[in-house]
Order: C-alpha cells, then structure tokens, then sequence
C-alpha cells in the first residue's frame, strides 16, 4: 500500500482522508452525512464531535487491546463509544444551545456510527497506540471533510449562505429540496460520482505510466 | 466474526474465565459511569445557565419596553409571585419599563410541531391589548424549511398582532388565524392601509406551512386562555415586588 513512499504515518493519514475515506469510499456513517449535511455549521460540529468520540475510543481501544477478551470486545468497544458521546452531548450544550438544538438527535446517534466501532475492531484493536491515533485522526478529518463538501452544496445552492451569510443577494430562489432529507441523498450521490471517476481517472493514468 | 469463531474448533480457543470477562466490563463499565458523572456534573451548571440565559434574552425580546422582569406562577385564581428562579409548572414573566410599572406579559406557548413540539415565547401588552413579539424557543423541523419560523419576516407577524378581548372579556374578540404566505396583504382592503390597521391574521412562511400554522395555533390557544386571566388579575402583575 505505501507505494506512494509517504512515511507511514503520513500514509495512514492520507488513507483516512482520501484513499479509504470513510463517507466517500468506505460508505460508512451515511446516517450523519445524511441528515445534518444541511449547512456548513452543522457540518463542522458533527465533524468534530465525530472526531473526538473516535480519537478518544480508537485510543482507548488501543491502549487496552491486550487486556479485552475477545469474547467482550464488541460490548467494551461500545461502552467505551457511548461514554464519549455523552460527554460530548454535555459539553456541546455547555457550549451553545443553539448548535445543540441545531443538531438535534444525531450527537446521541453517533454511538451507532459504524466508522467509530469499525475503526475500533478493524483498525485499533489490532494495532498500536501512536498508530491507532492517528488512523483515528484521519478517519475523523476525513469524515468531517465529507460533510463539508455535501454541507457547501446543499447549504449555498439550498439556502443561498455560507456559515448564515447571504451570498447570493435577496433575489436567489432558494432551491429547497437540496435542504431535506431527498436533497441529502442527491448531493452524496453527485458527490460519488465526482469521487469514483476521479479515482478512476488516477487508477487508469497509474497503468498508462507504468506500460 | 462469527465466522472466524466458527472456523476453530470450539475446544481449540483458549477462553479466558467468566471471572476475567464479568471483571473487565466491570470495570470499564465503573469507570464510564463515574466518566460521565464527573462531566455531567461540570457541565450541569452551565447548560442550566445557558437555558436561563436564552429564555432571559427571549423574554427582553418579546418585550421591547422592558427593563426588568419577575416570574408569576399561574394558578386558578390568578397569580403568584415567584422567588428569583424558582421553578414551576405554569409560569409568565412580567416585563416593567423604566418607571417600574408593567409594561408586558411574557408567555410561553406550545404544540406540535412538523417534527417535534415547537416552544414559542410571546409578548403581551395588557393596554395596547395587542402582543409585542414572538420567539421560537424550541423548534426542530426541518433547517431551511419549517425552521424559518425563526426569522424576523415571519416573527414580525406577531409585533401589533390585534388580541383585542370581547366585550365580558372572556375570549379574543377574532381569533389569530393564519393565512398562506402573503395572503394577509391580498386580504386587506387597500394595501397601505392594511398595514397600519389592527390586524389579527399571521402571513404563515411558504415552506413552513405546517410549522407556522402550528405557531399560530399554539398562541392562539394560550392567548385564548391566558389573556382573559390577566386582564381579569392584572393587579397581581403590576406589583413588582
């Protein structure tokens, strides 16, 4: 895989962001991507509110791989994700009611986020801790990466703003569908398809390179 | 996984006893909960400030003229005077301007909503008999859409909104009613005129028909009910202290 002769750690980064990106390649988590994608602040709070709760459980998860039996894993994987969701629903209505609000249900949900337990079993449980941290980092920027290019679309074209700033002056005919839940799946899907040819792309220059 | 589990032969996995198991959840389970206790109480003190704050902020807005305020418990025969922050089932915020006399009623109101209960807080002028403005407090339909009820256009509706009560001043004399997004200019007689007129209609926001019909309904109801209350015990209110 380090074909790129990226020093590993860089390697396991880029792989979060870009070559197994969790929304974009690995198609995990749709559940978030779909339905707070509606605006850039909401993209950027579940992002990090994702991220954390993966940083701190794929760490943890590292650090006492040793000590789990693996019959009880899956339940200790859990217990451990869902502390953290707690503690990050506590802290985001300690700091803005508002986001809160806006945000609604889903910080609850991310417990049930496979990216979070799937890079526990796939990735830290069978790996060290520095290693662990940061695949979970790059997982995370990549998650939250996702979000924002749907959030850009959907919040500019939908509402016409950008973070609740008008940018295309009072008489932009708000394309609203691109804020419910059916504009969600049109943007991924259009996002899927820039993504796929573009890997595409660099897949059939790699060959033409190499002939 | 079960695969993998399957694949070997039941005997060949070395199980770790029930005791080692039982005492790893245990304890990753005792260290959760005093995890989340110990945030929860860190954090308690502030989300409690912050929903105090929003709803201190949300009285002042619907109640323009007010400088300070005192909570009054609603009950059957009038109302009580609450100590600072004391909490109770029913209660409507008077607002005093400058001078100390009342100025307004703040009120809360709520119903369902597109997706989940709305909670709105409305101002009330007992002698301009109309109400001084809304505010959403709690709303969580769709952002973009029924979320709209939020914005100024629409809450707008609401500042000179006509409650007048009937004669015996036991109900509104017209009900609030909301009509379809721009309907209210169409309905009125001339067009300037219909702006300065008393007017009991809500121009609902297209996209959040249902939200804002909801809106409308939910202060009606409680105008409905609590504005023949004050008007009846409004020297209740007018004390300050």
């Amino acid at each position: 895989m380090a074909e790129k002769n990226l020093p590993e750690s860089l390697d396991t980064f880029v792989k979060g962001l870009w070559r197994e990106n969790p929304v974009f390649v690995m198609l995990l988590g749709m559940c978030p991507v779909l339905a707070v994608s509606n605006t850039v602040k909401n993209c950027i709070a579940m992002g990090l509110c994702a991220s954390f709760v993966l940083i701190m459980s794929s760490t943890l998860v590292s650090l006492f791989r040793k000590h789990i039996p693996k019959q009880v894993r899956i339940a200790t994987f859990i217990i451990i994700i869902a502390t953290f969701v707690t503690i990050v629903d506590y802290v985001l209505k300690a700091i803005s009611k508002e986001l809160s609000d806006a945000l609604g249900a889903f910080v609850p949900l991310i417990v049930v986020n496979c990216i979070i337990l799937g890079r526990a079993e796939a990735y830290a449980s069978k790996h060290n801790v520095v290693k662990s941290f940061i695949d979970a980092v790059g997982m995370g920027v990549g998650f939250t990466f996702a979000l924002l290019c749907l959030g850009v679309v959907r919040e500019t074209l939908g509402m016409g703003t950008i973070w609740g700033i008008p940018v295309f002056g009072a008489n932009f005919e708000r394309w609203s569908i691109l804020v419910t839940a059916p504009g969600g799946f049109f943007t991924l899907g259009a996002w899927l398809l820039v993504f796929s040819w573009v890997r595409e792309r660099g897949r059939t220059k790699a060959k033409g390179g190499a002939a | 996984m079960n695969a993998e589990a399957k694949a070997v032969p039941a005997g060949h996995i070395e199980a770790p006893s029930s005791l080692r198991m039982i005492a790893t959840l245990g304890l990753v389970a005792m260290s959760s909960g005093f995890l989340i206790v110990s945030v929860y109480q860190l954090t308690k003190e502030r989300i409690a400030h912050n929903e105090r704050r929003a709803l201190e902020k949300a009285i002042f807005e619907v109640l323009p003229d007010a400088v300070d305020r005192a909570s009054f418990a609603v009950e059957e025969n009038g109302f009580r005077r609450l100590e600072a922050d004391e909490p109770f089932v029913e209660t409507v915020y008077a607002g005093y301007g400058d001078n100390g006399a009342l100025v307004g009623v703040a009120i809360e109101a709520k119903g369902q909503g597109y997706q989940d209960v709305i909670r709105v807080l409305y101002g009330y002028s007992p002698s301009k008999q109309c109400l001084t403005g809304m505010k959403v407090l709690q709303c969580t339909d769709t952002p973009g859409l029924g979320d709209r009820i939020r914005e100024p256009e629409f809450r707008a509706n609401f500042e000179g909104l006509d409650v007048r009560l009937t004669e015996d001043g036991a109900r509104l004399l017209h009900e609030i009613e909301t009509v379809k997004g721009g309907g209210k200019a169409k309905a009125g007689s001339t067009d300037g005129v219909s702006q300065a007129t008393p007017d009991w209609r809500i121009d609902g926001v297209s996209g959040a028909t249902i939200s804002s019909r909801a809106v409308g309904d939910m202060v009606n109801a409680s105008a409905q009910r609590m504005l023949p209350l004050i008007v009846a015990h409004l020297d209740q209110l007018k004390a300050k202290t």
